[in-house]
């Protein structure tokens, strides 16, 4: 794994990620069996469909987490402070997840030099299905 | 919802024991493909006692208190109308394979908002010393009888 980028050398505006995750049935499925979340609207197409949905949809979570995916990559597990995401549009199976994010502010807080950014996860229209924002303490330099 | 949930804190959960194998699969559930998230000689490399968890892992852990707040006689919470509107984690440290977790969960606020309810939960997660790991606070909004 590449070590944190430095403090130091960030710019606002810097690219925190870009990603992408294809959205299969066979996705929920095991996202369902690895969290423990078993609702069946997630992976019982009867059960999702008699609820008055077009089809299973994925888990807000799974979304979520491939947005923490982009931040931990970005700032390494043990610099992560903070993250926070929001559910916007939901997700299909067949849906191409993608995760964009940019630091958005630097600053200094409690001694530690911190970061803050925002990752978006969008569909294939490019509609916000997951907002993620996150704070970081990062080294001043490598 | 029955308002009076808001203040209430509930009986620790039973320590959760993470498993290098339970990382692994959650890993790569997220296509969290890094090699400390699924290889321990790199996840000790890089300075970890084993497997690092993705960070939102914790919502597994999480779920184990919101199995308490559900199963609450008089909290009124029919989880069939439940969306789930954002999540929230603070971090002290990332969780690790081998860790023995203890999740306690409260509810600091509940609102009501145009026929909705929005309740709080929030479960802070310690380890086998008592030390803090990760909070993660769910905004679970609660639809009302009308939608």
């Amino acid at each position: 794994m590449p070590a944190a980028p430095a403090f130091d050398g960030l710019t606002v505006g810097d690219i925190v990620a870009e990603a992408s995750f294809p959205l299969t049935r066979d996705s929920l499925v095991r996202y369902a069996g690895a969290s423990g979340d078993f609702n069946p609207i997630h992976t019982d197409e009867e059960f999702a469909r008699a609820a008055g949905n077009p089809s299973v949809f994925g888990h807000g979570m799974l979304t979520a987490a491939f947005v923490g995916k982009c931040v931990t990559d970005y700032v390494g597990p043990e610099n992560l402070r903070r993250f926070k995401v929001r559910f916007a549009t939901r997700v299909w199976p067949g849906d191409s997840i993608t995760c964009k994010g940019k630091v958005t502010k630097k600053y200094e807080l409690d001694g530690e030099k911190r970061i803050d950014g925002e990752v978006l996860a969008l569909n294939q229209k490019g509609e916000v299905a997951v907002s993620g924002t996150f704070s970081a303490a990062l080294p001043s330099r490598n | 919802v029955n308002p009076e949930l808001q203040g209430r804190v509930f009986p620790p959960t039973e320590p959760y024991l993470v498993g290098r194998e339970k990382v692994r699969e959650f890993a790569r559930a997220v296509f969290a493909t890094n090699a400390i998230n699924l290889d321990p000689e790199a996840a000790r490399a890089a300075g970890y006692d084993d497997v690092v968890a993705p960070p939102t892992f914790a919502v597994v852990v999480q779920e184990h208190t919101l199995a308490q707040l559900l199963a609450e006689p008089d909290a009124g919470i029919d989880f069939s109308r439940v969306v789930h509107g954002d999540q929230r984690f603070t971090f002290t440290r990332p969780i690790v394979a081998g860790d023995l977790l203890t999740a306690t969960l409260s509810v600091p606020s509940v609102k009501t908002l145009g026929g909705h309810s929005i309740v709080t939960a929030e479960t802070s997660i310690t380890d086998a010393s008592g030390a803090h790991v990760v909070t993660t606070i769910s905004a679970l909004v609660v639809r009302g009888e009308d939608d």
